[in-house]
Parts: C-alpha cells; structure tokens; sequence
C-alpha cells in the first residue's frame, strides 16, 4: 500500500444526527495522498479546506464516506491515539498550542502523555529541535521568541512523535514575511530529508507553488488537483473561486492572452524571466 | 509597561539556593515556618534570624528586594504589633491610663511578634525568587501525589496551574493591545471618576475575555492532537532528581528547627 491518506466519498456537516444540522461542508470528497508527497491544499474563505484537515486526524468524523490514514479509519475511535501520532497536526496560531513555559518541555508534552521513557524522550526532543533549526532555545520560554520562532516550536513538538504525515492547517498566516520563510524551509526540510509526508493548508500561491501537488477545494468538493504548473495555468478557473495565481503565472497569461507567444504554465520568477528574453531575442531576430 | 510586571518574582541567577531540588525547598520552607512559631523567646527568634541570614546570603539576591517584599505589608505589621503591646496585659505594668495598658509582657510579644512575621515573609519570598514558577508547580504536583489515591485531582490542578503561568505573558500583550485598541476608539481609560474608570475596564475585560475562550478551545484541540489524555501513565521530561546538597541543607534545617524545639523547652 503506497497510499498514507485514502479518502472515499467523503461528505460531512456538523451536528448532523442534531436537532439542527449544518449545511453540508463536504460534499463527496475523494482524495488519495502517497507516502512522501508535499500537498499543497488551496481554498477561498469557507472553502472546507480546514473541515478536511481535520478529518485526517480525528478531530472530526465523516458523516457518511471513509478517511484512512496509515491504514486507520479515522472513526475507530480505539486507535485515536495511534492515529494522531501518525498524523500530527499544527495550527494557525503557535501562541495557542504551545502549552509549556519551557520550550524543550513543550516539545516533549506528546512524549510524556504517550508515556515515552526518560533516555528515549530527551533524545527524540533534542532530535526534533535539532530538525527545526531550534535546540538553541530549548531553555527559553516561548513568550521572548518570534511567531516564527514559535510556530517551529510547534512543529517540533509534533516531529517528536515521529509522524509519517503533518497536516499544517495555514501555519504561516499570523507570521511576518521572516516568519513565514522560516517555517516553510523547515516543512520542505522535513519533507525532503526525513521523507515526512506533507499537507500544507494555505492561501499563499507562493507557498504552494513549491509543493508536488496543488489541490484546489471550491464549495466542499476538489475542483483542480494536479501538478503546480497546470493548476496555476487555469487562470480563470482559479479567480472564479476567489483565489490569486502567482503573479508571474498572470503576467505571462495576460501576456498570451494579448497575443504573444508564451507558455502559461510558469511559476517561479526566473522561468519567467527565460521565456521574456526568448521572446524579445525572437523579435529582435524577426526585425 | 503592563509587561514588566513579573509574577512569581523569581529572580534567574546561579546560587546554591537555586540549585536545590524544589521539593526539599517547599518542605525546609514548612519546617521554617513551622519553626517560626514555635520559638517562643528572643533566642529562638535569635535562631532563625541566623537561619533565614544564612539563606538569603547563599541566595545571592539583594537584601534590597526582601525589603521591597515587606514593604507592602508594613501596614500589617504596625497593626500586629499595637495590638499586641496594648492587649497583653501580664507582666509588669509600664503605664497605665484608663484601659490601656502597657506591659513587659505586651513589649516582649509585639516585638516577637514584628520579628516574626519579617521573617516569615523573607523566608517565603526566598522559595519564590530562588524557584521558577513552573518548577514550583512541578514540585508541588509531586509532593501531593500520594493524595492522587484519595481521588485529589492533582495532575489536572498542576496543568491548570502551568496553562495559567504559560499564559500569563500572552495574555498581559493582549490587554496592553485592546487598552490601546480602545483608546484609538476614543475610551478614557486613565481618567474620570473611580466609577467612571471601573466602568471603562468593562471595554476592556469582555474582549480579553472572549479571547481567552478562543484561546482556551483552540489549546484544547492542540492538547488533543498531541495525545493528551490527563494525567494516567504520563511520563516527564523534566526530571526532578535530589543530590547530597539537598540533604545536607535538609540536615541544617532539622538542626536548627530541634534547637528551637529544646530552647523552648529548656527557657
């Protein structure tokens, strides 16, 4: 089995055995997520983007449909535990989840309710910390550090777990351009050394411009999910459902729009600046 | 300005004081107390003057915050004292008009008495500025762990208490913004009558208050995804581990309180 998240037809509303149930938030959702892929997961406002994320640990339970995360279904309530090791979930706000005054102690709160002996917690903190770019701090408290600073903080107190999977529910939307960069290099990090498989909530097309794969929720249903380059070459697609596109990606495709030979499928600034010279060498070599 | 208000008082610097497991020092700190009031004459209070003189010169904090600690409480303290001077009436009489009386007696005990207290209040200020908070509520949790078996809620008392001191800091930052919050929005805040001001914390009490259910939800689901499932089989981080020098300050302490105990009864 290749697959560490599989979702089935996945529909959900809150309270929905109540007396006055919500409107449905998740209408049919079917997504499958391989072992040591960075997602990317991009919605407008209300979207149900973070209604899903926090299906993939048991936060919430599906009212009809399946959510299997490293081979547990979300709805076994016996292996809750099991389950929110494997999938570690970080949120928006580091000031809210941090529940130490001690840094190091915060990173080994999920160690000490799993009951992880003395000499293997200290080296599981200490590895985490070493991970974020933190163990420096580990004596600090997190009030004299930076939302940054903080947020990998956080991170770390979810890698020392060891998870196969983190879901990061827009960890970068309280923090300073600093901040952000910070955090994003230490997720890519995570990604790419530790194999750790990634979902990355966002509404940052920057951000998910550098994933593998872009998912794109309109309304409670996925409406693009490819490659960065084809997602963010579907313009229109995209500003109909309240979403930017990477402005590089739009300058070209206005560019094509009025004419011009140019691919719209580019996404970093120096793909960008490759194809403007092509085309002004191809003017000058055409007068 | 609302951020240099430090709670706790604990005072980071290394000392052999500090250094002491935090457990020991709560209970040197009973038997301190303890010790206070069962010295009965000027030499046992002699006694534990020399005691908390010892201390506080191994603490390595300045005499002058224990003054500022019992500043405040000066008021007190001359109370205590003219009470005392002024309803003993044993001993023998120095002045006397109408019912008040002054006696050997009434002097001996409001001095006691002043001795006392100024120590008590130096003797307690010296665990909170030599302890962290955080390592204080950890040493608490665990000498009232044997109370766990009469089903005392003492793991879920101990979080409470290091949720509250983690959040102590975030919270002052979010008074100070809403102050100046309310204050862009024209509410006077510094000013008007004592009723007027009370009134104007209103503007500032409910939003602290509404963030701090946001906050408190939103930590929840944080605590939960981190497995947190109260206080059964938890192991810890920190490990609270005694050394020879807990026992030897433990040892003086217990000298010093029996030699009170045998003044007393000898005097």
């Amino acid at each position: 089995m290749n697959n560490i998240i599989e979702i089935r037809n996945l529909h959900f509303r809150y309270d929905a055995d109540g007396e006055n149930p919500s409107p449905e938030i998740l209408k049919g959702i079917n997504l499958d997520i391989k072992k040591g892929e960075f997602v990317a997961v991009l919605g407008h406002n209300g979207s149900g983007k973070s209604t899903l994320a926090k299906h993939l640990n048991g936060i919430l339970t599906a009212t009809s449909g399946t959510v299997i995360v490293g081979g547990i279904d979300t709805s076994d309530e016996s292996k809750l535990f099991q389950l929110r090791q494997r999938a570690g979930m970080v949120f928006q706000n580091p000031d809210n989840q941090i529940v130490s005054s001690v840094v190091e102690e915060d990173v080994a709160f999920a160690l000490e309710n799993l009951g992880v002996p003395y000499p293997e917690m200290r080296k599981r903190v200490d590895d985490a910390l070493k991970a974020v770019n933190m163990y420096d701090y580990r004596l600090h408290s997190p009030a004299q550090l930076s939302g940054g600073q903080k947020q990998r903080i956080a991170i770390a107190g979810i890698i020392a777990m060891r998870p196969e999977c983190i879901i990061l529910d827009e960890p970068t939307a309280m923090l300073d351009p600093q901040g952000r960069k910070e955090v994003i290099s230490s997720v890519m990090k995570l990604n790419r050394e530790y194999g750790i498989t990634i979902i990355l909530i966002t509404h940052y097309m920057d951000e998910a411009s550098l994933c593998d794969r872009v998912v794109v929720m309109d309304k409670g249903r996925i409406v693009l999910d490819d490659i960065p380059v084809k997602v963010f070459s579907q313009v229109e697609l995209l500003r109909a459902i309240g979403l930017d596109v990477p402005q590089v990606t739009e300058l070209c495709w206005e560019l094509k729009k009025s004419g011009l030979d140019i691919s719209p499928e580019i996404i970093s600034e120096e793909e960008c600046v490759k194809a403007l010279l092509k085309l002004f060498n191809e003017k000058e070599f055409l007068k | 300005m609302l951020k240099d208000i430090t709670i706790g008082q604990y005072f980071p610097i290394e000392s052999v004081i500090h250094r002491l497991d935090p457990r020991f020092k709560i209970i040197m700190t009973l038997i301190f107390i303890i010790m206070l009031f069962t010295g009965d004459s000027f030499i046992c209070m002699g006694i534990s003057a020399v005691y908390t003189l010892i201390a506080v010169i191994l603490s390595r904090i300045k005499f002058k915050m224990f003054v500022k600690s019992i500043k405040p409480l000066m008021p007190f303290l001359i109370i205590t004292a003219v009470m005392n001077l002024f309803f003993v009436s044993d001993g023998d009489i120095y002045f006397h008009w109408k019912f008040i009386k002054i006696t050997s007696d009434g002097i001996n005990v409001s001095f006691l008495m002043i001795i006392r207290i100024i120590l008590l209040i130096i003797g307690s200020s010296l665990l909170t500025y030599t302890t962290s908070p955080i390592t204080l509520t950890d040493a608490v949790e665990r000498l009232l762990s044997p109370l766990k078996r009469f089903k005392f809620p003492v793991h879920e008392l101990a979080m409470m208490m290091s949720i509250a001191l983690r959040f102590i800091p975030t919270l002052i930052e979010e008074t100070d913004k809403i102050i100046s919050a309310q204050k862009a929005r024209g509410a006077e805040i510094d000013t008007g009558s004592l009723t007027d001001r009370a009134k104007n914390m209103v503007s500032i009490l409910i939003p602290l208050f509404i963030s701090a259910f946001r906050r408190a939800d939103e930590l929840a689901t944080a605590m939960e995804c981190r497995c947190y499932n109260g206080g059964e089989g938890r192991t810890r981080l920190r490990q609270l581990k005694s050394s020879p020098r807990d026992y030897i300050a433990f040892s003086v302490t217990i000298l010093f309180f029996v030699s009170v105990i045998i003044l007393n009864i000898f005097i």
